[in-house]
């Protein structure tokens, strides 16, 4: 039978909710990886029981997990023995290893002479050039058909990837040895690459966004690419069209239409119809149009969800409502979306990457707050219901459709 | 064999309970030889302790042995006699701090 898998990300571990195809009943499985922060937990689309993991400290840095069960039991890639043995190939005899082992937490920026670039310096927060670090994995998005390619999009800003199931990572350099590095600057939760889509279609067609220096895409698969940012206009920087430096939070695409491309930026509600070539305002009647998550209905390219947030200097719901509100027309006329959700007194942020939807029918809608509740919407955001209530802070939140 | 105590994140990463023992082999016993022998055995605290690249210890984890901070003891120095002998156990520690 058809069921739902959530996978949650915490500041302290990483759940996994799982119901039915109705949607109603659920079970809570965890925590895993209990007391890390867990930024992004996400499924392959190829293989529905292969999940990866994005697990930090500040005390013990970077961890990636994986998951060849549908998230019962957890390794990290080249670390079992039998991960050694399997791939030790001819040397096996000799007791050496061909794999490399525990390397599936190394991101090492790719400074060689061949295809690197320097490790140059981007602004920081107080005007002054400072130098790339490795901080964390913010977003792990698996391939569509290959479950042992990933890409990973990391603070200070890169993208990595692995072609071996997380063994080993390997940044694509052209997009941090950008001529426009140097200006990007950090935004309040650190200069992380948060958003990486990848083209259903095309597979050389990779867009990201980083905080704060905005949307890139790459049309040659991750070897050269281009900001595409004309159209955002954001007061917070000196020249508010500039080519980079905006601080983009979220994009969202609709498989079957990837040239179409929706934006919850620092403030604005952005769409592009050219694959970010150009953008154009769709606020139109939201109370803010500041917020941070924002995706589309599984079988509605022009239905789209945000969740607006009072303002930059307040994170939380303007007027104490947790309101979803949604667009069926691709953008300027929203309708909030109340039903199951508190109406007052409630101040909780929705972090950007804590919304997703399914591909039941009707659509499924899910969130989860910095409070620790996850809602469930069975019938694309009509009505809610929390699934928990009471979780740590959630960083993200990932659905699975399951066969 | 050589006493290594980790801190509870750490001895779940590498699904151990209570110490670790370490035979770090017949040169001097010090703080590299120590975490490079716990790395071999166990891969998946690589990077968690030391960075990958430059080896440099991370900021919040800390090295005790005989009611001592040796954390910034050089790491090719000889550890006290007393952990050498296995007498001691030399403790991974992660940091005092918020969160």
């Amino acid at each position: 039978m058809t069921g739902i898998r959530v996978l949650v990300g915490t500041k302290k571990g990483a759940f996994i909710l799982e119901s039915d195809g109705k949607r109603a009943d659920w079970s809570v499985y965890g925590p895993h990886f209990a007391g890390w922060e867990i930024y992004h937990v996400k499924g392959s689309p190829a293989d529905p029981n292969r999940i990866y993991a994005s697990q930090n400290t500040s005390w013990f840095g970077q961890v990636i997990q994986r998951s060849n069960d549908g998230g019962k039991t957890w390794e990290q890639p080249g670390s079992p023995p039998e991960d050694w043995v399997a791939n030790a190939g001819a040397n096996a005899a000799e007791g050496e290893f061909v794999m490399p082992k525990g390397e599936s937490n190394k991101f090492v920026y790719d400074t060689s002479s061949e295809r690197g670039r320097p490790l140059t310096t981007h602004q920081w927060y107080d005007g002054t050039q400072h130098p790339w670090e490795f901080a964390r994995v913010w977003h792990l998005e698996p391939s569509h058909e290959d479950p042992d390619l990933v890409y990973a999009g990391v603070e200070d800003a890169a993208l990595f990837r692995t072609a071996d199931g997380g063994r080993t990572w390997h940044e694509l350099p052209g997009l941090r040895g950008h001529e426009s590095g140097p200006k990007w600057q950090p935004g309040a939760g650190g200069m992380c690459l948060h958003t990486v889509l990848l083209d259903p279609k095309d597979p050389e067609r990779i867009f990201i966004a980083i905080s704060a220096a905005g949307a890139f895409r790459t049309d040659d698969g991750g070897e050269t690419w281009r900001p595409i940012n004309r159209g955002l206009n954001s007061q917070y920087i000196p020249d508010p069209t500039a080519e980079v430096g905006h601080c983009v939070h979220r994009i969202a695409m609709h498989p079957e239409r990837p040239n179409t491309l929706f934006m919850q930026k620092h403030w604005d509600v952005m769409r592009s119809d050219d694959g970010g070539d150009t953008w154009h305002e769709i606020s139109g009647d939201l109370p803010s149009d500041f917020g941070f998550p924002i995706d589309v209905h599984a079988h509605e390219p022009e239905t789209v969800y945000v969740v607006p947030i009072k303002s930059d200097s307040e994170h939380y719901p303007p007027d104490g409502k947790l309101r979803v509100y949604r667009s069926r027309t691709g953008g300027h006329e929203w309708e909030p979306l109340t039903k199951g959700l508190p109406q007052k007194d409630c101040y909780v942020n929705v972090l950007r990457d804590a919304m997703a939807v399914d591909s039941l029918d009707p659509c499924g809608v899910y969130f989860g707050t910095t409070g620790g509740q996850v809602y469930a919407s069975p019938n694309g955001g009509d009505s809610w219901t929390p699934i928990v209530r009471d979780l740590p802070a959630v960083l993200s939140v990932e659905v699975q459709t399951l066969p | 064999m050589i006493r290594v105590v980790l801190p509870h994140h750490l001895r779940t990463l590498a699904a151990v309970d209570g110490e670790v023992e370490l035979d770090v082999g017949g040169g001097p016993v010090t703080q590299r030889a120590i975490l490079d022998a716990l790395e071999a055995r166990y891969p998946m605290l690589r990077g968690t302790i030391r960075d990958h690249s430059t080896q440099q210890r991370r900021p919040m984890v800390r090295f005790f042995a005989c009611q001592e901070d040796v954390t910034h003891e050089p790491p090719d120095a000889p550890v006290p006699a007393a952990v050498a002998s296995g007498e001691a156990p030399f403790r991974v520690i992660g940091a005092i701090a918020g969160g």
